[in-house]
């Protein structure tokens, strides 16, 4: 479980995880309430100074944050015209100071300890939910889906083989068959293998 | 998720559906290529986990899935992953109207079974499928913008031709599927018209023949 | 050996019936089941751990009612499915085969020495870390095997186990049944395997049409198929 995890030793990677996530929590709103340019330049600030602490490489922060940008195509011009151009700018700052924020946590958290701090969230609701089966639902799931991926795979290369150019209808009805039987396959293994309550 | 409500049989649909709606935004898997019009197979997947699972096991690998995407894994579309995509990011909102889509989905299809009328069925599906995603979905973007709503809606137009798309092959495909493969979803009580409840299990020999009653 | 008792089984999957009264004690050491496809014999298989109970009738392992102990008696009968991609429910190699070990009550040290220990056995160490599904064919099965073996069962049922598998694999797989000490069931279609048997069992249709030694069983099956 690898994710974008990018290993490392400072302070920020050492940092329990569920700290990290009330620190973001705390910082996001904290920059979506910066209205003067000084206030969001000395987040930016931080969040740099953050980013250099963690030694983090820059490709690895763009790849986060590039995506972001796509989404803002249409809304900042428009915001633009309405607003005017500072309360656009003001507002594409605080949006790209806080997506990386989010994306320092990811980078620097990994995805074990993430589901870990999690599950420390769920603790005070034990009674209705059972960290054990929630445990056993995710290694359950991330060994499902390459088995569905390959599901997916001999489905499109069946129809390629048949030379059916066929509807997406003609891909999802198999695709959907399968993965259920499989689900029941792997039910009974389960089952077998001592899961039975 | 407690061990009472949801038999082992109901773990792996779960578990399956979740990875499916992973394997869907896997790149290479089924690709279409435009980059302005962002389509998603992965809110293909969310919808046949509605219409499919029902309710209670659909809304469990919804979020099973974007449990995962959130803590790290790179599994929306496009290899995105973390928690950007649940918080500050302007299509925050749509994960969390994932979760409210599915419920509808679900909760309406278990009222259209054991029949499952293609009209009736495609208004359910808008319902969860479209409605309810963007309930949440344009709010959230015109906060995380801080745009008027109306400018954040109008944002969320280019996603509509391709959802529509993926609901009226939701809809044909649960068609299908509820056919070969009945008893998938509760039927509520008082409609239960010869609910052919799948027998509990196994096919005959070899692999994965399984014999629909 | 564990003596398995088939009372009166029958047993229909919706219109079809797959087994009819079948009437059977197992306590030999090595078992073969063989049949046509869609004979009954997997479902047979499937009742000796409770994977499918009964409609009617009642098997029992040691003189304990399967229905009704299931979960004893799956700790002391471990199954072998046909497709290993549907057995392995962990993602990396380790953790699957420890996954049989949990709610045994184990320590996390005993578990991890017991997993190395059956990892070693069937030449997976080098792969304990890795993602189950990067395993080839033939090492899914032995992967199968690992983390079933490694609860220690008294008896082995296996469903076509080398159905899936190239030649190859399929003696290697064929091999390491045949070192087994436990008791062993093994439903297949590959009739070499079941040379050395001390018993092999013919269904057709839901009934027990052959029973009795390898070498005559098998012949009463050719000429079933002929």
């Amino acid at each position: 479980m690898i994710g974008f995890y990018f290993a490392g030793t400072s302070v920020v990677h050492r940092a329990p995880a569920i700290l990290k996530l009330l620190l973001l929590s705390i910082g996001v709103v904290g920059v979506g309430l910066a209205r003067e340019p000084w206030q969001l330049g000395a987040a930016a600030l931080a969040v740099a100074a953050l980013f250099v602490i963690a030694r983090v490489p820059v490709g690895a922060v763009w790849q986060q944050v590039a995506p972001i940008l796509w989404l803002l195509l249409i809304a900042v011009p428009l915001q633009a015209l309405l607003a005017g151009w500072i309360v656009a700018a003001m507002m594409t700052g605080r949006l790209l100071v806080a997506v990386a924020l989010a994306a320092l946590f990811t980078l620097t958290t990994t995805v074990t300890a993430v589901l870990e701090a999690f599950r420390l969230i769920l603790r005070p609701f034990e009674r209705w939910i059972d960290g054990d089966r929630v445990g056993l639902l995710v290694a359950l799931t991330i060994r499902c889906i390459p088995l569905v991926a390959e599901i997916v795979k001999d489905v499109l290369d069946a129809r390629r083989a048949r030379g059916a150019q066929g509807s997406l209808l003609a891909l999802a009805v198999p695709v959907v068959v399968r993965s259920l039987y499989a689900a029941d396959a792997i039910g009974e293994s389960l089952v077998a293998r001592g899961l039975d309550d | 998720m407690t061990a009472r409500i949801l038999t082992v049989r109901d773990l792996a649909q779960i578990a399956i559906f979740a990875a499916l709606i992973a394997a869907l935004g896997l790149p290479g898997a089924v690709a279409i290529g435009a980059v302005a019009v962002p389509i998603t197979f992965q809110t293909l997947g969310v919808m046949l986990a509605g219409a499919i699972l029902g309710a209670r096991k659909g809304f469990f690998a919804v979020l099973l899935f974007l449990a995962l995407t959130a803590a790290g894994l790179p599994l929306f579309s496009g290899g995105r992953g973390g928690l950007v995509w649940f918080t500050t990011s302007p299509a925050a909102g749509y994960p969390y109207g994932w979760l409210l889509g599915v419920l509808v989905i679900g909760f309406l299809t278990s009222l259209l079974l054991p029949k499952y009328r293609f009209w009736p069925a495609l208004g359910a599906t808008i319902l969860g499928g479209i409605v309810a995603i963007y309930l949440i979905g344009i709010p959230v973007t015109a906060i995380n913008l801080g745009v008027p709503l109306w400018v954040a809606a109008a944002d969320s137009l280019k996603f509509l031709p391709g959802d529509l798309i993926k609901v009226v092959v939701t809809v044909l495909v649960a068609r299908q599927v509820h056919k070969a493969y009945p008893g998938l979803i509760p039927v509520r009580a008082g409609r239960r018209v010869q609910a052919g409840a799948l027998t509990r299990s196994t096919p005959s020999d070899s692999t994965p023949s399984h014999s629909a009653p | 050996m564990s003596r398995i008792v088939f009372d009166g089984v029958s047993h229909s999957f919706g219109e079809r019936r797959v087994l009819a009264d079948v009437d059977l004690v197992l306590s030999e050491r090595r078992i073969g089941i063989i049949g046509a496809n869609g004979s009954g014999k997997s479902t047979l298989a499937r009742m000796i751990n409770g994977l499918v109970a009964p409609d009617t009738g009642r098997v029992t392992v040691d003189d304990a009612d399967v229905a009704r102990k299931a979960k004893e008696i799956r700790r002391k009968v471990g199954f072998i499915f046909t497709n290993p991609d549907n057995q392995i429910v962990m993602p990396t190699v380790q953790e699957d085969v420890a996954f049989s070990l949990r709610r045994r009550g184990l320590a996390p040290a005993e578990i991890a020495l017991r997993t190395a220990a059956a990892l070693e056995r069937f030449g997976l160490a080098a792969h304990a870390e890795h993602p189950a599904h990067r395993l080839s064919g033939g090492q899914k099965q032995l992967l199968a095997l690992a983390a079933v073996l490694v609860g220690e069962p008294q008896i082995i049922v296996a469903d076509e186990p080398t159905t899936l598998l190239d030649a190859r694999n399929a003696r290697e797989i064929a091999g390491l049944f045949r070192e087994m000490t436990q008791q062993v069931i093994v439903v297949t279609h590959q009739l070499e395997l079941l040379e050395d048997f001390d018993r092999v069992i013919v269904i057709d249709e839901g009934r027990v049409v052959a029973d009795d030694a390898p070498s005559v069983a098998l012949d009463a099956y050719r000429g079933l198929l002929a």
